[in-house]
């Protein structure tokens, strides 16, 4: 258990770092066999904690937040990014997400140019939801959408109608909203086909904006069990490997450009600027039960449970599971680890520099950059970046 | 009450000026499992030197895993006193030990005594290498006494197995003794039978001393405490003794009995079996089958049958952990004091970094090494596959030895030569068949085939000792449901078409995977190691051929398929710690990696690939 006091050596260069927001909504109507994320289908989780009142806890824990920063000394800072993600935040009222958002506007100030992000399902939002959303302040939604086959679908639990689609991404963009929209590979049983017709159906849909993420089965959850008593196949790395090159093509001859190894943009002003901040370790303050935080080289996350969480906003403490602070080995790590996977690529020090060109001879960084000291990955890098981070680290 | 030797019948049988008529010399021979120990720990109660109290299982065999696998792999000698009628006898009970690998250390037991207690399982009936140590004993004309042991288990067929004896040793299935070393049945009439069946020794007590090392051990305490059977004179306290195969001299510090316990005594006369300490410190300068006399009056004739030990068998060990290098070495200086058959020196594997070649005398001494080894100091080990040594003359008549296949020349070879065995093997008679594909499979020739009985068979075979030392005894048991057993003895050696198989990563030789075989069987190492190394490598970012190959040639291939993702594509919101988490323990991973050219090889697929299945491609 931790108080969740920052440490003093979060102030230093805070001045280069933007500063976001995350927050997260522990609530789902349904739960899909794939996902671990840290959410939960009652809406009464008892001791104070549901769906109904978890909009006041969360601001709880953003006016702990701001006063935690004030009091280690940090300099105030607009945010520039907000991000809500679940767990279904469409399943709170647009009222409680705009109340949430207002929060934070009122415990840090909100940048003019600020980007406001809310996930969303394809289930349960509506055109009314969308624009009062808007209204607020929000300007980005992002659809978790996963595959237009309705037969993967099933596979992944997903329960929306994929003919539902076109229609919140009209409502989206009628509202003024920026659209994204999610899109998973790999689950089992899913083909080369049914792949691009999933791409194919984005597409056509013309979002600003696509994510391309590779299934991962977790050893915890439901499709991890089935996995391992043998009912649905393991995914395949060389079958992801296809279809993430299947996407790269498309996506590219399709004018959208990869900006990082899962996320591709029509336009540099479609890049999601809340993503980019977290490869490039900017600072972000992650409310909500389980949510991970990042300021100056100090990480933590909250626990888990809404109920432990809220019993702990409530007592007037920051609800910290756990904290580390990184060493300067560590935060150099993380540098590599997280900024290589960016279009923009990375600057890699004079110490190893002398490794980029077994790493473009074998195909895993573009050449001009690397004679300028910057690590790009190539669309083979791309799919091998933890052996580019290695080669990158030691 | 057993007949424990009243204090005025002892009073005779005082070490060192016993008479020769009054002593009795004997060992037991027996199987692993058929109860030796036990007898010897019940004969130590009823002859009174160990109390009940004192009393732990196998009293005899001192090392843990000699206790933990129920095998002896040191002898002792115990003297017992028993008194039968009115006269004390002081019985020196020899322990041989009980496996194949030591057969040298049995015969220099049995040349100690002059009786054997043969002593086989009553519901197994008689083994093969009991079967061995039997004719061992019959050879040097020892008097045997047949007995049955654990004839109180259900399944003892005495009646049965009493003839099988009979037949073997040539008398009446009524000769044979019952007992039960467990129960303690029948273990007064077999002291007793000692007594009567087994002659006293015979010497000159005037001639200058011999006596003959039948053991040495080394303590931590004592330095090495040798054990010597007098043959003529007597050796004393204090004097200076001359070892006549080095002739070195060592003062004799203390010279006493077993019984068990170490008894200082005034020394030890003809017949008579004792300890010596001189404060040496390795066996090697007190070798089993040396002549031990006096410095200042020598005998010049030695005892014969002294012989160096030599290693058949070698295998490489290396820490698993680099950086324990130095650790192994001072084990392994630390178990050759007490083992002279251990022979190493240093060796370096590009596989596998720094390590010693050993020599043992065979596979069980192997496995024990490799045990104390890693029990003992602690140590994670990998071993190579053992080899045994070639002799291989090239055509322009150079010869070079090969002790690891790695040192097989490259050239026109003209004769490979590999040592042979010859083994025997017992089994039940439906076995046969069995036995039979199997030896044939490893390239043996039948000798010859006989009936125990109706129903147990033994079978002659001349084998390669390189095909064995595998896993020969494993699949000989695993075949015939654990009722077959083996023995072997080295028998020279003959010609064979050997041919050493490289194993090459993306062209790379790896030498710890280098093995010498028949010709005929290289095909199948190569598909076997190829195949084997295709599964337990992980794939790389590129192509990894896998070849086998003998000289240029390449005889088979396996290739590892590229890696084309080892990405993740979440962030598993925002958890940066789990991923940077992720990537250290990677790279924990890679520096337990060996790098043979670019290819990764994590130490478990070495430790996998060396481990499991033989060179045989079986």
């Amino acid at each position: 258990m931790s108080t969740g006091a920052l440490p003093g050596s979060v102030v230093a260069g805070s001045g280069e770092r933007d500063f976001g927001v995350y927050l997260h909504v522990p609530f789902c109507s349904v739960r899909c066999g794939y996902c671990d994320f840290n959410t939960y289908t009652a809406t009464e989780l008892g001791g104070g904690a549901s769906q109904a009142n978890y909009a006041t806890t969360a601001i709880g824990e953003i006016e702990l937040a701001a006063s935690a920063m004030r009091d280690v000394g940090l300099p105030q800072r607009n945010v520039s990014t907000v991000f809500l993600g679940g767990g279904t935040p469409t399943l709170l009222p647009a009222a409680d997400l705009t109340r949430l958002l207002d929060a934070v506007g009122q415990a840090w100030g909100l940048s003019d140019d600020a980007e406001v992000t809310t996930e969303a399902n394809p289930d349960s939002v509506t055109a009314a939801d969308l624009a009062e959303l808007a209204g607020a302040g929000f300007t980005r939604v992002s659809f978790g959408m996963q595959s237009a086959v309705p037969s993967v679908l099933h596979t992944l639990e997903r329960t929306h109608d994929p003919r539902r689609i076109p229609d919140v991404v009209t409502w989206a963009r009628d509202a003024g909203l920026r659209v994204s929209l999610d899109l998973i590979y790999g689950t089992p049983g899913e083909t080369l086909d049914h792949w691009r017709t999933s791409l194919d159906a984005v597409l056509a849909l013309e979002p600003d904006h696509v994510s391309a993420y590779a299934l991962t089965v977790e050893p915890g959850t439901k499709m991890g069990a089935q996995v391992r008593r043998g009912l649905l196949p393991m995914p395949d790395p060389d079958d992801e490997a296809t279809k993430y090159e299947i996407a790269a093509a498309a996506l590219a001859g399709a004018g959208y450009d990869w900006y990082e190894i899962s996320n591709f943009a029509r336009t540099p002003a479609d890049r999601c600027r809340h993503n980019i901040a977290y490869w490039r370790s900017h600072d972000w303050w992650g409310v909500g039960p389980g949510a991970h935080s990042h300021v100056g080289g100090h990480r933590w996350w909250n626990v888990k449970h809404p109920r432990p969480y809220a019993e702990r906003v409530d007592a007037g403490q920051l609800p910290v599971a756990e904290s580390e602070t990184l060493t300067q080995r560590q935060r150099e790590d993380e540098r590599v680890l997280l900024g290589v996977r960016l279009a923009d690529g990375l600057d890699v020090g004079p110490d190893l520099r002398g490794r980029l060109p077994t790493l473009v001879a074998d195909g895993l960084l573009e050449g001009d950059p690397a004679s300028a000291g910057r690590a790009v990955l190539t669309l083979r890098g791309r799919l091998l970046a933890d052996t580019v981070v290695r080669a990158l680290t030691d | 009450m057993p007949p424990i030797a009243t204090p005025a019948a002892n009073a005779r049988i005082q070490p060192a000026s016993t008479p020769p008529e009054l002593l009795r010399n004997f060992c037991i021979i027996a199987h692993i499992d058929h109860g030796k120990s036990t007898l010897a720990d019940r004969m130590l109660q009823l002859t009174g030197v160990v109390d009940a109290r004192s009393m732990r299982a196998q009293y005899l065999d001192r090392m843990d895993i000699e206790r933990e696998r129920g095998i002896t792999i040191k002898s002792q000698a115990v003297r017992m006193p028993w008194q039968v009628g009115e006269t004390a006898f002081a019985l020196n009970m020899i322990d041989t030990p009980g496996h194949v690998d030591f057969t040298y250390e049995v015969s220099r037991s049995l040349a100690a005594c002059e009786g054997a207690v043969l002593l086989v399982d009553a519901a197994q009936g008689i083994e093969a290498q009991t079967l061995a140590n039997l004719y061992l004993a019959m050879e040097n004309d020892l008097a045997i006494i047949p007995v049955l042991n654990k004839i109180d288990l259900p399944a003892a067929q005495p009646e049965k197995f009493a003839e099988e004896l009979a037949t073997l040793i040539g008398g009446e299935p009524e000769d044979c003794l019952q007992v039960s070393g467990k129960t303690g049945v029948g273990v007064e009439t077999l002291l007793d039978a000692i007594v009567a069946q087994v002659p006293p020794p015979v010497g000159d007590p005037d001639a200058p001393a011999r006596a003959m090392i039948f053991d040495s051990v080394y303590d931590t305490y004592r330095g090495v405490v040798t054990y010597v059977r007098v043959v003529d004179g007597q050796l004393s306290p204090r004097e200076k003794i001359r070892m006549l195969s080095t002739n070195a001299t060592h003062e004799l510090l203390e010279i006493g009995v077993s019984s068990p316990e170490p008894h200082p005594t005034q020394g030890i006369g003809v017949g008579e079996v004792g300890y010596l300490i001189t404060g040496v410190k390795d066996v090697r300068q007190s070798r089993v089958g040396d002549t031990v006399t006096n410095a200042a009056k020598p005998a010049t004739e030695s005892l014969g049958g002294y012989r160096d030990p030599q290693p058949m068998v070698y295998s490489g060990l290396y820490p698993i952990d680099g950086s324990d290098y130095p650790v192994l070495r001072d084990a392994l200086d630390k178990l050759k004091l007490n083992d002279a058959a251990l022979a190493y020196e240093p060796e370096t594997s590009v596989a596998l970094g720094f390590g010693f070649r050993i020599g043992f005398l065979g596979l069980l001494h192997l496995e024990i090494v490799r045990e104390r080894l890693e029990r003992e100091f602690n140590l994670d080990l990998i071993s190579t596959a053992p080899n045994v040594i070639y002799q291989v003359t090239m055509e322009d008549g150079t010869e070079v030895t090969v002790r690891n296949p790695s040192e097989f020349p490259t050239g026109k070879v003209k004769t490979v030569t590999e040592p042979i065995v010859k083994a025997t093997l017992l089994a039940p008679s439906e076995f046969v068949g069995t036995i039979m594909e199997l030896a044939q499979g490893r390239r043996g020739t039948l000798q010859g085939m006989d009936y125990l009985s109706e129903e147990r068979v033994e079978l002659r075979y001349i084998l390669p000792l390189g095909e064995i030392i595998f896993d020969f005894f494993d699949q000989l048991k695993s075949r015939t449901r654990g009722y077959a057993s083996l023995n072997y003895e080295i028998s020279g050696e003959q010609d064979a078409d050997l041919v050493k198989v490289d194993i090459l990563l993306q062209g790379e030789q790896v030498d710890a995977f280098s093995a010498v075989v028949h010709r005929e069987k290289a095909y199948a190492y190569g598909v076997m190691m190829t195949g084997k190394l295709k599964e337990l490598i992980p794939r790389q970012q590129f192509e990894v051929p896998i070849q086998a190959a003998i000289g240029a040639r390449i005889i088979a291939r396996e290739t590892i398929r590229a890696m084309r993702k080892d990405v993740l594509a979440k962030c598993y919101g925002g958890d940066i710690s789990r991923k940077r988490k992720l990537l250290e323990k990677q790279k924990e991973g890679k520096k337990r990696m060996k790098n043979i050219g670019r290819v990764e090889v994590p130490q478990e697929a070495f430790v996998a690939a060396l481990s499991s299945e033989p060179p045989s491609g079986k």
